[in-house]
């Protein structure tokens, strides 16, 4: 019955029996994950079918104007009185509002890409309905294959989104509560190896990392038939080291925060850019020029690039090391900077 | 173990400020190996500062502090693995078990009892599948003795060990301690209960404002009071009681002191004493507000001393 005498052993089971008899922690590592992608994965998995919401103002002549557009394929069509007309745009209910008359006029916000291509269909099929003849009818391949999907680019960022989150939330809390109790204090009271105790966090950490990953990735290619192209140890080695990189990270969060509340607010000020910025939800190309070295050095996104590489493009340990040496960087970086600033008391 | 009049601990000259505070000021102390010896003081008195400097957990802004022979600086590993200690407030990790919070202090120490005979020393037997977090205030200090004891130290520290616990508890905690003691171990610990230093303690220093202001055996300490009880007596309004002189003639009081409208009188045989007392009010027409005696103790000492109470502060 774990009767090892080793300090370490015994602080990394110290660190797994802290997680499994916390029913709360278990949930947000295991099954709000599962949740998130189900979410995501079925709001986006009809998209491609999804018609575009036309308005039309609800005067004189607007009847007409829905007779035109009612037989048009891909498009939702209603009739909306004036005074809902703004907060309708606002609210995404419709994504264009055509007010009758020669020409019609289209009312529509250009920064919304959805009502710029509402305004492209609703256009197109009034000209039509007008009499415009097409010169060609093209013919139209849909892409639904397996590994071009949203669903297949999302994966690979949820995972990589998990393994921060954990390791951050999963490290910060336990060492800061450990403080706040003075446990640190009453280990350094005794003989033990301060190292070992960082060590124990991390190895806790990555013990964890195979079931948390495994859930996640199972779970996706059962509901969604999401595949991993690439080797499953590549990607297996690529979570190990982001992992790493943010458990020392996380270790650097830590090191010397005295409350929870304050541990709290500084993971949220490095995490919630993560979010936003290392293209978890989309795409990092949507930043500008200028700040794309900014992001590629940012380890979520390096974490998310490699892991969509290896899923996406089957790479092979070449075609991420540039993502692998930034990781390696920030893991090395933040471990010594905790070891350095680290708060025993 | 060395022999009994050999130091196991000694400091000298200790300083240790807290920006403009003065938490210790100059402190002496001299722990000799197999004694009790305890730091009395009321809350804020810089024991536990003094404590966990001669621990090794905080460092001195002056002063010299010498562990078992050695000091911090010459190897704090080996000197940790002699040392049992037991800070004030640790609040050990509630979701393991007494066994395996147990077993994780006894792997850092190389040498040291095992886990079964502590759990049993500490008599938590019955607990030791039980999440710390259920344990009562007086298991859970026990539980952090059993971890301060598990690598079977020289010298134990006990801060505040029974601060918060119920009588029968603290009972309980001081017959360990006992029998620690009688298998020829060293305690420092701190309390600001002079029952416990009463109890527990071969020698006390008692400290305030971040010096000691008296040393010695418990007995001793009560008896520089010049006498074994206390008479205390207020008047009822508006009544003045007789003046110091006039006090100290009575039969049988050896000394006055006052202290928030009350007077103490130190006296070796108060059934002289009251009588007179109660005369000379009756003589003055005034009336009694308040009336105890008890056997001088160390609170008593303090309150000489220090012209305030322990729990005052």
């Amino acid at each position: 019955m774990a009767a090892s005498t080793s300090p370490l052993v015994q602080l990394t089971l110290v660190r797994i029996r802290e997680y499994t008899r916390e029913p709360e922690a278990l949930f947000w590592v295991f099954v709000f994950p599962v949740l998130m992608t189900l979410a995501l994965g079925i709001a986006f998995r009809s998209q491609q079918a999804a018609p575009v919401h036309v308005g039309i103002e609800a005067v004189t002549g607007s009847d007409a104007l829905a007779a035109m557009l009612a037989g048009a394929p891909g498009l939702d069509v209603r009739q909306v009185p004036g005074d809902r007309i703004d907060a309708a745009l606002r609210d995404g209910e419709i994504e264009v509002v055509v007010r009758p008359g020669t020409p019609p006029v289209y009312r529509y916000d250009p920064s919304r890409p959805e009502s710029r291509l509402a305004r492209l269909a609703v256009d197109d099929a009034l000209q039509r309905a007008a009499g415009r003849v097409d010169r060609w009818a093209p013919a139209e391949e849909a892409v639904v294959t397996p590994g071009s999907r949203y669903i297949d680019w999302l994966v690979p960022g949820l995972v990589g989104l998990n393994v921060m989150a954990t390791s951050l939330w999963g490290i910060g809390f336990s060492i800061v509560q450990a403080r706040t109790r003075k446990l640190l204090k009453r280990l350094t009271a005794t003989p033990m190896r301060q190292r070992d105790f960082l060590l124990a966090q991390i190895t806790g950490r990555l013990l964890f990392l195979l079931p948390e990953v495994a859930v996640l990735v199972g779970f996706a290619w059962i509901a969604f038939d999401v595949r991993i192209r690439g080797s499953l140890w590549l990607f297996g080695a690529v979570t190990l080291l982001g992992t790493l990189s943010f458990a020392g990270l996380g270790l650097l969060m830590a090191s010397r925060a005295r409350t929870v509340e304050a541990m709290s607010g500084l993971l949220n000020v490095i995490m919630l850019p993560m979010w936003l910025l290392s293209g978890v939800f989309f795409s990092t190309a949507n930043f500008p020029a200028a700040v794309q070295p900014l992001l590629q050095a940012i380890p979520l996104t390096a974490l998310n690039d490699a892991l969509r590489a290896v899923t996406l493009e089957g790479a092979g340990p070449a075609a991420i090391a540039g993502e692998a040496g930034i990781l390696a960087i920030w893991g090395i970086a933040t471990f010594a900077g905790a070891l350095r600033l680290f708060r025993w008391q | 173990m060395s022999t009994a009049e050999c130091a196991a601990l000694r400091c000298t000259g200790l300083v240790k400020r807290y920006g403009p505070v003065l938490a210790v000021d100059g402190l002496d102390l001299d722990v000799r190996a197999g004694e009790c010896f305890g730091l009395l003081g009321p809350n804020g008195a810089g024991k536990t500062t003094t404590i966990e400097i001669l621990e090794g957990l905080l460092e001195p802004d002056a002063g010299t502090v010498e562990v078992l022979g050695h000091r911090w600086a010459d190897g704090a590993r080996r000197l940790r693995e002699r040392l049992g200690i037991q800070l004030q407030e640790t609040r050990l990790e509630e979701k393991l078990t007494v066994e395996e919070t147990v077993r994780l202090f006894r792997a850092f120490y190389r040498e040291g009892r095992s886990v079964d005979e502590v759990v049993r020393f500490v008599e938590l037997q019955a607990k030791r599948r039980s999440r710390v977090g259920r344990l009562s205030g007086g298991q859970r200090q026990r539980l952090a003795v059993a971890c301060a004891l598990v690598g079977r130290p020289d010298l134990l520290f006990l801060d505040e060990p029974t601060t918060g616990l119920d009588p029968q508890s603290r009972r309980q905690l001081w017959a360990l301690l006992e029998v620690f003691r009688r298998d020829g171990g060293t305690i420092l610990l701190t309390t600001h209960y002079m029952d416990e230093a009463e109890a527990l303690c071969d020698r006390v220093a008692i400290v305030d404002r971040g010096r000691v202001i008296a040393l010695g055996s418990p007995a001793e300490l009560i008896a520089s009071l010049g006498a074994a009880h206390v008479i205390e007596f207020a008047l009822a309004e508006p009544g003045v009681p007789p003046s110091d002189d006039r006090l100290r003639a009575l039969p049988g009081v050896s000394d006055v002191r006052r202290e928030n409208g009350a007077v103490q009188l130190a006296s070796d045989v108060p059934h002289l004493a009251v009588p007179a007392l109660l005369a000379a009010i009756a003589g003055d027409g005034a009336r009694l507000a308040l009336l105890t005696t008890h056997s001088a103790t160390l609170e008593d000492v303090f309150v000489a001393l220090a012209g305030r109470h322990l729990r005052d502060t």
